[in-house]
């Protein structure tokens, strides 16, 4: 039988990102296409619950990505998210979530390569994971 | 440079010794008002006030064992929008200026013109249980002070109270200290600031002496307070973890928000949860409902908590002032103070302990993390 397809939210940053993900676009390098892209002005505009959400209505896996390090177009944005991210990442690894369904990374507009690759070994954890079953059935949530 | 004086206690009544220090505040006009819990006329509760008159403090009760509200939103209400130009004295447990000074921090309170008076707190009954007792006849003050007596903890106190690790108060300008000290005969009061010492020097007490015993009787209570907040900690990861645990623990949840409004450090002055991004028509209902065989309504209570969480990790208190405002009982002590240890670890943060210190979420360091990003 076939595995289904899984899902998988891209939140990318407009200056780095977005960019990279354009850049591996026009140089035709091929990555699955699974993912699903959300362009945010910066990798601090996004919100944990942007992704609890995004898990809570069925995609199986999220994405985020910002500029390296050192090259936020806000200066500092992406030292305040990842800061943020390691306080989401703990929480759920704490309640328990597969870590596997969230990464984090960082990819500059130069790395339309690092973009596919990143893409593919994202898509290929989410799949081994499975379809987010316990997020969705919510007989209770 | 602290200053220690001993503060004698007649026939074991401890309330008279302090009331009568607080009214010397109020007529030596070393401050020009006090936020003081006072008891209700009906002798089973007490009220936070905020007292003018001396002749109003006689039924000051500082030590009365319940939290009705964590005061640290009170002051917040009276700062927000710029302290008064007079000083006002507020008496405060350690919970309730831990979150003050997160809330300074927070830009929603300020300590220009305040006293604080910080207390020993042995633990806090909740609200119903002190009305029970009084009930009873039981006084809960004398119940509090006989265990300690003994050295045991009435099992009744709330469990934020039997897992807190800061019993004795830091970031106050005056403390009342009793906590491993004779209280029956003295209790003692201790300047840590020029400006508590400058009170102090008002009056005439003898220099206090039992500094060391103090601080013997207080390593050993923080050990046991310590062991069992973590086995808190183990038992309660244990029963949340797994999405589906988590939403079980969460189920009797209504979203009445009661628990983020008592909340002295949820800070977000317009609620998230309560915007416009949370109404639906309702064909949305209906297709959620299609799409999943069935929605628990009101919808999104698992996700208010989350969200709660994320941002209350840093800033959480431990109060409990949460737990106790839940008409459904969720414990919700528990799991937000287990999630706010292991955040507060990863940024060696300890909230309301240093007011220089930057919130976590407000700064950061070039070559921290670095493995986010990576995995
Ligand atoms: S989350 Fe609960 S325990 Fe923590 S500060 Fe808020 S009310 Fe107190
Ligand atoms: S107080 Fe209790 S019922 Fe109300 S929102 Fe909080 S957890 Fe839910
Ligand atoms: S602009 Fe790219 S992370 Fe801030």
């Amino acid at each position: 039988m076939k595995v289904k397809e899984p899902k998988i939210v891209a939140f990318l940053c407009n200056w780095c990102s977005y960019a990279g993900a354009d850049l591996a676009g026009v140089s035709r390098i091929q990555y699955p296409p699974n993912i699903r892209v959300i362009r945010v002005p910066c990798s601090s505009r996004v919100n944990p619950l942007f992704i609890l959400k995004a898990l809570q209505e069925g995609v199986d896996g999220v994405l985020v990505a910002g500029c390296h390090p050192g090259d936020c177009h806000y200066i500092s944005g992406n030292y305040l998210a990842r800061r943020k991210f390691t306080i989401f990442k703990n929480l759920l690894d704490y309640l328990g979530i597969e870590k596997d369904r969230v990464h984090f990374t960082w990819i500059s507009a130069a790395e339309g390569a690092r973009f596919a690759e990143i893409v593919k070994e994202v898509t290929e954890r989410v799949k081994k994971l499975g379809p987010v079953k316990r997020l969705v059935k919510n007989r209770s949530a | 440079m602290s200053k220690h004086l001993k503060v004698e206690v007649k026939n074991g009544k401890i309330k008279e010794a302090i009331n009568f220090f607080l009214i010397e505040l109020l007529k030596k006009n070393l401050v020009s008002a006090l936020l003081v819990p006072r008891e209700l006329p009906s002798k089973d509760n007490v009220v936070q006030s905020l007292v003018s008159q001396p002749d109003e403090l006689k039924n000051a009760d500082v030590f009365a064992p319940v939290l009705p509200v964590n005061s640290a939103r009170i002051i917040s209400e009276m700062t927000r929008l710029g302290s008064g130009k007079a000083s006002v004295g507020a008496i405060l447990r350690s919970c309730e200026i831990r979150a003050l000074i997160e809330l300074v921090k927070l830009k929603q309170a300020s300590l220009d013109n305040l006293l604080i008076i910080g207390i020993d707190c042995p633990g806090t009954y909740s609200v119903k249980d002190y009305k029970a007792l009084c009930q009873q006849g039981i006084y809960p003050e004398d119940e509090l002070f006989k265990n300690l007596k003994k050295g045991m903890e009435d099992v009744r106190i709330r469990e934020a109270c039997k897992v807190c690790e800061y019993p004795v108060p830091s970031n106050s300008d005056l403390t009342f200290g009793f906590l491993g000290v004779d209280f029956e005969k003295n209790i003692f009061f201790q300047a840590n600031t020029s400006k508590g010492e400058k009170i102090l020097d008002r009056f005439s007490y003898l220099e206090f002496d039992g500094l060391k015993i103090r601080e013997e009787f207080i390593f050993k209570y923080l050990k046991q307070k310590i062991k069992k907040r973590d086995e808190l900690f183990a038992l309660t990861q244990k029963e949340v973890k797994g999405w589906e645990n988590l939403i079980s623990f969460f189920s009797a949840c209504i979203n009445c928000h009661n628990c983020m409004k008592v909340c002295p450090v949820c800070y977000c002055r317009e609620c998230f949860f309560e915007s416009a991004c949370f109404e639906f028509n309702g064909d949305k209902y209906l297709n959620w409902a299609k799409k999943k065989g069935s929605i628990k309504m009101p919808k999104d209570t698992a996700l208010f908590h989350l969200g709660r969480m994320a941002h209350m990790a840093t800033s959480c208190v431990g109060c409990g002032a949460c737990e106790e405002a839940c008409p459904n009982n969720i414990p919700l002590l528990k799991v937000f103070k287990t999630v706010a240890h292991n955040v507060q670890e990863i940024f060696q943060y300890v909230p309301g302990k240093k007011l220089q210190e930057p919130l976590p979420l407000t700064t950061f360091k070039e070559d921290e993390l670095q493995r986010v990003g990576e995995d």
